[in-house]
């Protein structure tokens, strides 16, 4: 029974439904609209994401070639893992990458988005914008083809640039602080536009009439920038580099195509474990818990992320 | 002084737009040289005598048609459907109201960060357990519908005036007419902006064709490029890079028609 009784009945309700009812029928009809209209994207979020992050946490539980039948082994593999040189050193090769990338990302994205605001001319800044946006559009894989020919230690454009310049040529793939470096910069040179692009939205949102105030009381550009700009768009900054943080822990593509890993393992990043462990060792446990271990970090870096955060992100 | 500094932030501007485009203008200059003279030093960045035979030879020696017959055919039943199921998801959870929303809601913002590489192991058993492993079906099937765009929908639609939808309700529209008729229709700035991101995102994705295909004739572009690069050795370079610029061509022609879809997708994002 309903306890509120409207006060006038819809004219379209049946003779013999009373108000209650016919509301409740109502409401009955809008969900079976509302359950049928999120149906489908329900159901691929369930199967193809929330189902596999379960499945990876029990499949690590297993030794499984796909072949023979699966054998649970407990928290076998996690034991395993622990001492396993590979994956170990792959995720401190991954994260020092990861770091290096998104620093220079954020940091290279501000500047430059603070540049192309002084910019008074349209054109210029469209033409800049452009610019940074570019890489964006590619894709990691065959621009990463495209690098590997510039960045040849004997015919590549670059080290051709360095000699000229009288500075030695980098064996940029072939020694293991260059592929590092390498890898880095191209990451970070097709990365560049996303944290430039959200950096140009933020400062453009920064009220006018606040830095307006401030430079009639005489406050410096550099002051400006560290007691205004900064605090208003540090949400943003923390978004950059929570996003780019993950997305470098998972960086595949370009040591794929340009290293697989080397030389020796200082590319060799956790993912790229993950892929010969599955994919071609046929191990699927334990490729699973170095997915699941991955999954754990990510988690972990986010929330240490979003915890430090309050201390210095402010929010109007 | 101003001056001074307005120059130097010129210069440096100047210089990084050049240092970023510089790669792209690379590949393009030497997929215009012949296959010779690829490794010139100093390079050659402005193409005065253009040779075509590597795109020529990009459809003749190599098959790069069907690549992009994959790639196309692909990204585009994927955009297409992302588009129906995020469009509906976006709505119902903006407005439309039903029990247990709240809850799914928040399992979808949930998944929306976890990253695909740490559940790439049970997707491909799924795709192996439904039969679809070396098809072009499996890169479509798990990408048709997911968080990110019912998300992106939602945002937009709350933003839409309800009483539209109420007075039409009143004049006895359906709750499907009410969607279809007039809340779709006001829906085509985000639509687009899914598309274009949507389009970027599968266009170049390189990591799940690695491991759903197998068979070259299957292959994606960004796949079968990396796969030629192998194959021919650095002998056909030139063919190769022809093939990376025509990969990247529909992607400019799409960015410069639609700028805008693509950096507010990208902004909207960030205010999750």
């Amino acid at each position: 029974m309903s306890t509120v009784t409207p006060v006038r009945a819809p004219h379209t309700s049946g003779a013999r439904a009373t108000p209650g009812t016919s509301r409740r029928r109502a409401a009955r009809r809008e969900a079976a609209f509302g359950y049928a209209m999120a149906s489908l994207s329900l159901i691929a979020v369930f199967v193809f994401t929330a189902g596999p992050i379960v499945a990876s946490f029990v499949l690590a539980l297993f030794k499984w070639d796909v072949i023979s039948s699966p054998e649970f082994v407990g928290l076998r593999n996690f034991r395993t893992l622990a001492h396993d040189q590979t994956v170990t050193k792959s995720l401190a090769v991954t994260l020092g990458l990861a770091v290096a990338i998104v620093a220079l990302q954020v940091g290279l994205g501000l500047g430059l988005a603070l540049l192309v605001a002084q910019r008074r001319s349209k054109i210029a800044r469209t033409i800049f914008r452009t610019a940074f946006f570019l890489p964006l559009l590619a894709s990691a894989a065959s621009i990463s083809i495209v690098m590997s020919y510039l960045f040849d230690q004997h015919f590549g454009v670059i080290n051709y640039y360095l000699t000229m310049l009288h500075l030695p040529a980098v064996p940029w793939l072939s020694s293991t602080g260059g592929a590092t470096a390498t890898i880095v910069l191209v990451a970070v040179w097709q990365q560049l536009g996303f944290t430039f692009i959200l950096f140009v939205a933020a400062l453009g949102a920064v009220p006018p009439d606040i830095l307006e105030a401030a430079r009639v009381d005489g406050a410096t550009p550099t002051r400006l920038f560290w007691r205004i700009k900064l605090p208003l768009i540090s949400p943003t900054v923390l978004f950059a580099s929570v996003v780019g943080l993950i997305n470098a822990m998972q960086l595949f593509d370009q040591p794929y195509v340009m290293t697989k890993g080397g030389p020796g393992d200082a590319t060799y990043t956790t993912v790229l474990v993950v892929y010969q462990t599955a994919f071609q060792n046929l191990q699927f446990g334990y490729a699973s818990a170095i997915s699941v271990l991955l999954f754990l970090i990510l988690l972990l870096i986010t929330a240490v992320q979003f915890t430090v955060s309050r201390k210095w992100v402010f929010y109007s | 002084m101003s001056r001074i500094r307005a120059a130097l932030s010129v210069l440096v501007l100047t210089v990084a737009a050049l240092l970023v485009v510089a790669p792209i203008a690379w590949a393009v200059s030497t997929s215009l040289r012949t296959p010779a003279s690829s490794f010139d030093l100093p390079p050659h960045w402005i193409p005065t005598h253009p040779v075509w035979s590597n795109y020529r030879d990009a459809f003749e020696k190599v098959p790069l048609a069907t690549f992009i017959g994959n790639s196309v055919v692909v990204t585009g039943l994927i955009v297409a459907g992302q588009l129906i199921t995020s469009t509906m998801s976006g709505y119902a959870f903006a407005m439309v109201r039903f029990r247990g929303q709240k809850a799914l809601f928040a399992i979808i913002l949930a998944t929306m960060m976890v990253p695909l590489q740490t559940t790439i192991i049970p997707v491909f058993l799924l795709i192996r357990y439904f039969g679809l492993t070396d098809s072009r079906l499996s890169l479509v099937l798990p990408a048709v519908a997911g968080a990110f765009g019912t998300f992106l929908m939602r945002q937009y639609f709350l933003q839409m005036p309800r009483e539209l939808g109420e007075a039409a309700r009143v004049d006895g529209a359906s709750h499907w007419q009410v969607f279809s008729r007039i809340y779709a229709r006001m829906a085509f700035a985000p639509m687009a902006t899914l598309a274009v991101l949507t389009y970027a995102a599968y266009w170049n994705e390189f990591f799940r064709p690695l491991i759903f295909l197998q068979t070259s004739s299957k292959f994606t572009l960004p796949l079968g490029l990396v796969s030629l690069r192998g194959y021919f050795g650095t002998g056909s370079v030139s063919i190769v890079l022809a093939g990376v610029v025509i990969a990247l061509i529909p992607s400019v022609l799409i960015f410069a028609a639609a700028q805008r879809y693509f950096v507010e997708g990208i902004v909207a994002g960030s205010f999750r």
